[in-house]
């Protein structure tokens, strides 16, 4: 159960005479129970591609992806995507921008402003409800953002470099909310960033990508954000030896991606 | 002296053009760079005022005949007299009600058309090629031109010049809701997608909400476009409107009806067009803010 991703390619045709781009190759991913995966690597190595196949935009040239056994035709609910920014609608207010996916699953008005409610306490949103989500600054639109993928109770939430905007202190608050959130809801993350050392203090799970062709290349088991989440604080987990050692070792593997590449 | 150490920095030329000359600092308040700011209302007015006044210098001095130009009095005389006898025989207000009824039916028509043209135009590359050609290939052309043609085919009772308007605020509608559709940013209908939705829904709640914006802004210069055409649509076998009083007041060279035909025309569609700035702020507030 939970989704699972075997052998997916992702060939782009070719256009203009340039020869087909491999985009992705033959991808094994599984993401299962409360699995927190995040996705790193170089610009271009196919993290964005590999949300786009698990949320269904973009269907893959080979291989499959199952989610609890039946494979994926397009997207929908079970897999809610955040993304970086430019996502909620301004012309709803927060209240309704949460709602949103419930309207759509046509849930009526008193059932679906419940559960929104519970979601906008959650992400410690209460007093803007009826704010104008352009009014809000960066940090509280992205939990605009979370708590509206939350309503849809998917069974994966995707996350696309959802704090990519923020500046580094509402970033660090951002990521210990996400963390306590994910603990109380028990929900399957699957995370993109371009931070290593916000890649390590999130995931249970690390995939770092490599490019030309996109490809998982290596795996990590990460014990980080459960020492935070066990009462560690925030900064402590990520001044341990343990944790330094390993965001040098993972930064020597992106840059030697990068310098590959130039 | 050492406030003169570089004389070139602090130029003491401060022509018209001063302000594209040299970057200064803001005062507090302003945003450093952004240009246009502030606000223009009593400039406005004092610009009004200006006008008045040299209309008022000109005439009043004897420097342009009656004929040609007659002053704001003899104007604002014609007015209270056209106002109280009628033009023609028909009321004022009756002039107004007709030209009104014409310019605003036919935007109302064009933009009961032209929406959700424009809007299918932007969604399906179907409905696109197809009435891109003919949109484009009669969008440029003056509605003078096609005058003859319309009165040929429609006759010259109300339908040709109603069709006339409606055709010149048909475009601009259409085109505006058109690049409309392309408003929604790729997340948005992304992210409605992942909560579910199908593309209707995303149509319905994403797309056409997001091309609002642009909708109303083609909204305001259609109806421009529709006031603009008014006097070539009441050109022939009119008997009443606007226009015909400004047309007809032409050929008796009773130039103070001219000029006050056009301020009345031009101080309607300036209050449609508050109307619509104020529709603006109401239904789109979020307009450029995200």
């Amino acid at each position: 159960m939970g989704l699972n991703i075997r052998q997916a390619s992702v060939i782009y045709p070719s256009a203009d005479g340039r020869p087909p781009v491999e985009a992705l190759r033959k991808i094994d991913l599984e993401i299962v129970n409360d699995d927190f995966v995040v996705a790193l690597g170089a610009s271009g190595c196919g993290k964005s591609t590999l949300l786009s196949l698990i949320a269904g935009f973009l269907s893959p040239s080979s291989g499959e992806i199952l989610l609890d056994g039946s494979q994926v035709q397009g997207p929908g609910a079970d897999r809610a995507v955040v993304f970086q920014k430019h996502a909620l609608l301004p012309w709803l207010n927060v209240i309704d921008n949460v709602a949103f996916g419930l309207k759509l699953q046509g849930v009526d008005e008193a059932r679906r402003y419940e559960i929104a409610r519970g979601f906008i306490k959650l992400l410690g949103l209460g007093d803007f409800e009826t704010s104008r989500v352009y009014s809000l600054s960066g940090g509280m639109q992205q939990r605009v953002g979370i708590a509206r993928a939350l309503t849809c109770d998917p069974k994966v939430l995707l996350m696309d470099e959802p704090l990519g905007a923020l500046d580094a202190l509402t970033r660090e608050k951002a990521q210990e909310l996400i963390l306590n959130i994910w603990s109380s809801t028990h929900k399957s993350v699957f995370f993109i960033t371009h931070s290593v050392e916000e890649a390590l203090f999130m995931g249970t799970k690390l995939i770092v990508m490599s490019p030309r062709p996109g490809r998982i290349a290596h795996r990590f088991d990460l014990p980080f954000s459960r020492q935070f989440l066990g009462g560690t604080p925030a900064r402590e987990v990520k001044a341990s030896r343990e944790f330094i050692a390993l965001r040098e070792e993972v930064l020597k593997i992106i840059f030697s991606d990068e310098e590959a590449a130039a | 002296m050492t406030e003169h150490a570089y004389p070139n920095t602090q130029s003491k030329k401060k022509g018209i053009f001063f302000f594209l000359m040299k970057a200064r600092a803001t005062k507090p308040g302003e945003t450093y760079g952004v240009p246009g700011q502030g606000d223009t209302l009593l400039l406005s007015l004092g610009s009004i005022a200006g006008i008045i006044f040299l209309w008022w210098l000109v005439t009043s001095m004897g420097w342009i005949k009656p004929l040609f130009l007659p002053g704001p009095g003899a104007v604002l005389g014609k007015f209270v007299d056209v106002w109280n006898n009628g033009f023609t025989n028909t009321p004022f207000l009756e002039h107004v009600a007709v030209s009104g009824a014409r310019v605003f039916g036919a935007f109302l028509l064009a933009c009961l058309v032209g929406i959700p043209l424009g809007i299918a135009m932007g969604m399906s590359p179907f409905i696109r090629g197809v009435f891109d050609p003919p949109i484009e290939f009669y969008r440029p052309i003056p509605p003078l031109a096609y005058l003859p043609l319309m009165i040929i085919w429609f006759g010259i009772g109300e339908t040709s010049k109603v069709l006339l308007i409606f055709l010149s605020v048909l475009a601009p509608v259409a085109l505006g809701a058109r690049s409309g559709v392309k408003s929604a940013a790729i997340e948005q209908v992304h992210a409605a997608y992942s909560f579910g939705a199908s593309r209707w829904q995303v149509m319905r709640h994403v797309i056409l909400p997001s091309a609002l914006p642009e909708i109303l802004t083609a909204m305001r210069i259609g109806i421009g476009f529709g006031w603009t055409t008014l006097v070539a649509a009441e050109m022939v076998a009119a008997t009443e409107g606007l226009g015909y009083m400004v047309l007809s007041a032409s050929q008796f060279l009773q130039t103070s009806t001219v000029i006050m035909g056009i301020i009345v025309i031009a101080i309607i569609a300036y209050a449609f067009d508050l109307l619509m700035r104020f529709v603006e702020r109401r239904v789109v507030p979020w307009k450029g803010r995200m």
